[in-house]
């Protein structure tokens, strides 16, 4: 992908639309969407986080929803201990998600192809399994939050704001993932995905650039769940299990592994055609099955690949 | 107590043994093609779905057991021939979003079909009290399914061990180039293992049924469960994934039992209520973890 002038602006051009959209939406009356939207970038966030640790890493996670779940998790259990402040949670769901990802990525990344994919699995049901069994932590129902956090001075139980603050958090989210892979340790990272050997005798850490590769990829997710329990009003199980891993690794695929906007444009692709398909069927993820079968056979590159190819 | 452990043990037994046929068809499709299926659990499910709507129909537990195995069979086999086996050498990513899709339809089709609500499957009326053994009482029906488990086992052992296909198989799953070049047929060989693990698959599928419910998303709970029994048991190897399942089976099926009242009795009542469940749901994981930290190739590694 070269960094040309027409990309930047078709990139302006498109945050600016963005930054339009609720208003327009409220212009027609169409409030609900803004909700929508506000998910679809919330989705868009996690995978991006995911097509980090995937993409530019080269690691096949299958345990991103901890980190997700984690994020959220954090929210809603500190504003069950009276702590409503964004500017205290978010950090906070970041730091957990972080960490959980330090240990889990310490354990894990000793292995590798296959069995990477596993044991990321593994450690994420153990933490969708203990949370399920906890008490404190509501079990099987989730967590519901009283009301969503405060981000003084910005009102978030306006849907609109909370858009406009995930907006600008994803957007500055895609710019410090894009100035990491552009960065010494990024050009380190990609060396390490095309030749681990040679990274290792070439004299670089390889596991810890691979550990840091995971970790930031995770906070990132921690962030996006920290968004969904405000958006959702609770942190919920299902959050967690392996399913949603599962489903934020085919937005990634879809979108296109290891493209700067793949984890965005897979999220928004796939959210937004289960939202078209669920007005004319009840049975929207059959059809959406179908889509994603028709991807892999003919798009091996996901969407972003497909973009590409025609320019 | 004892009467406790030993019919807990016999459940795990039984658990372990179903899983087993989850497990075998994975292993090998998992060794031999190097293939992440996600979509194993919907044959789980479609054999679940296609028992208990036979059985229904012909009102005998045994046509839906036959019913089942054959006609996941032949779904497996048609999968395999349209689909999966274009992706054996694409990478797992490929595969994962694939088998994930299939997922999705396999859900969605089961509720097109069948509705929302899960189906009713009763073990056959012989089987359906207790009876009973060595002086305590157990369920017939699950004294039945451990019956059936190793049977299978027994069927498999010497299918893949004493046979000239199982020596196919065993070759493919150690080196599946040396396999071809030596002239074996990997591409059919392949879709009969499918259609073979579908079967079986299918079968778990309706011998579970009456024990646990035949709904959508069963094949979710206990795919990942055949995950952790084939990794333990070495990717690949079925003879691995015998002892794998039964492992994974006793190993959780007591903890679920003993965890709590063992904890209750070194721990605070408090404590115990909260960590029981949660160190129970867990220990498998943990087992899969430690293995893949300390042994990543399993008890019983098939590849050279």
């Amino acid at each position: 992908m070269k960094p040309s002038h027409s990309g930047t602006l078709a990139e302006t051009a498109l945050l600016i639309a963005a930054v339009a959209l609720p208003l327009l939406l409220q212009a027609f009356g169409e409030d609900y969407y803004i909700g929508f939207a506000t998910r679809l970038l919330i989705f868009a966030l996690a995978a991006t986080g995911l097509n980090f640790i995937v993409g530019y890493g080269g690691m096949v996670a299958f345990g991103h929803a901890a980190f997700f779940g984690i994020g959220a998790y954090a929210v809603a259990l500190l504003m069950n201990a009276g702590i409503f402040s964004a500017w205290i949670t978010w950090p906070v769901a970041v730091a957990a998600a972080a960490l959980a990802a330090l240990l889990i990525g310490a354990a894990s990344l000793r292995t590798r192809g296959v069995y990477f994919i596993m044991i990321t699995l593994a450690f994420a049901q153990m933490i969708y399994y203990s949370v399920v069994s906890l008490e404190f932590a509501g079990g099987d129902d989730g967590l519901p939050l009283e009301q969503r956090s405060t981000l003084v001075p910005l009102d978030l139980a306006d849907d609109a704001t909370l858009y406009w603050v995930t907006l600008g958090l994803l957007a500055a989210s895609l710019m410090a993932l894009k100035r990491l892979a552009a960065s010494r340790y990024g050009r380190a990272l990609t060396g390490l995905r095309q030749n681990e050997t040679r990274m290792e005798a070439l004299g670089y850490p390889v596991q810890q650039i691979k550990l840091v590769c995971f970790v930031v990829g995770s906070a990132v997710a921690g962030l996006a769940g920290a968004l969904l329990a405000n958006q959702n009003g609770m942190a919920s199980p299902s959050q967690l299990y392996w399913t949603q891993s599962g489903m934020l690794l085919v937005m990634v695929i879809l979108g296109g592994v290891g493209q700067r906007f793949g984890g965005m444009l897979g999220a928004i692709a796939l959210l937004g055609l289960e939202e078209v398909l669920g007005r004319i069927t009840e049975h929207s993820h059959f059809y959406v099955g179908l889509a994603l079968l028709a991807v892999v056979l003919y798009a091996p590159r996901g969407l972003a690949g497909l973009w590409g190819r025609q320019k | 107590m004892t009467q406790l452990i030993l019919e807990q043990a016999l459940n795990g037994l039984q658990f372990g043994l179903m899983l087993f046929l989850l497990a075998a068809g994975l292993t090998l499709v998992f060794g031999i093609m190097d293939m992440v299926n996600l979509s194993h659990g919907s044959l789980y499910m479609g054999g679940a779905y296609f028992g208990a709507a036979a059985a229904q129909a012909s009102d005998s537990f045994l046509v839906g057991v036959v019913v089942a195995m054959l006609g996941m069979a032949a779904v497996g086999a048609i999968l395999e021939m349209l689909l999966l086996r274009r992706l054996y050498l694409r990478d797992h990513l490929a595969q994962v979003l694939a088998t994930f899709a299939l997922i999705l339809i396999a859900n969605d089709a089961v509720r097109m079909i069948w509705g929302p609500q899960p189906l009713p499957l009763n073990p056959p009326a012989i089987l359906a009290g207790p009876v009973e053994l060595f002086g305590f009482i157990y369920p017939a029906y699950r004294l039945l399914i451990i019956g059936v488990g190793l049977a299978v086992a027994i069927f498999l052992y010497l299918l893949i061990n004493h046979t000239r296909a199982g020596m196919w198989v065993r070759a493919g799953a150690s080196n599946r180039e040396m396999a071809e070049t030596l002239g074996v047929n990997v591409r059919q060989l392949f879709t009969i293992i499918f259609a073979l693990g579908a079967a079986l698959a299918a079968a778990a599928g309706v011998l579970l049924g009456p024990l646990l419910a035949v709904q959508v998303g069963m094949g979710e709970n206990i795919l990942i469960l055949a995950f952790v029994v084939i990794v333990i048991g070495g990717i690949g190897s079925v003879r691995g994934a015998l002892l794998g399942s039964l492992l994974v089976g006793i190993v959780d099926t007591l903890g679920r039992a003993l965890l709590p009242t063992l904890l209750r009795a070194t721990a605070s009542p408090e404590v115990a209520a909260h960590l029981g469940p949660a160190l129970a749901s867990i220990m498998i994981y943990l087992l899969m973890a430690g293995m893949l930290f300390w042994r990543p190739q399993g008890l019983f590694p098939a590849r050279t």
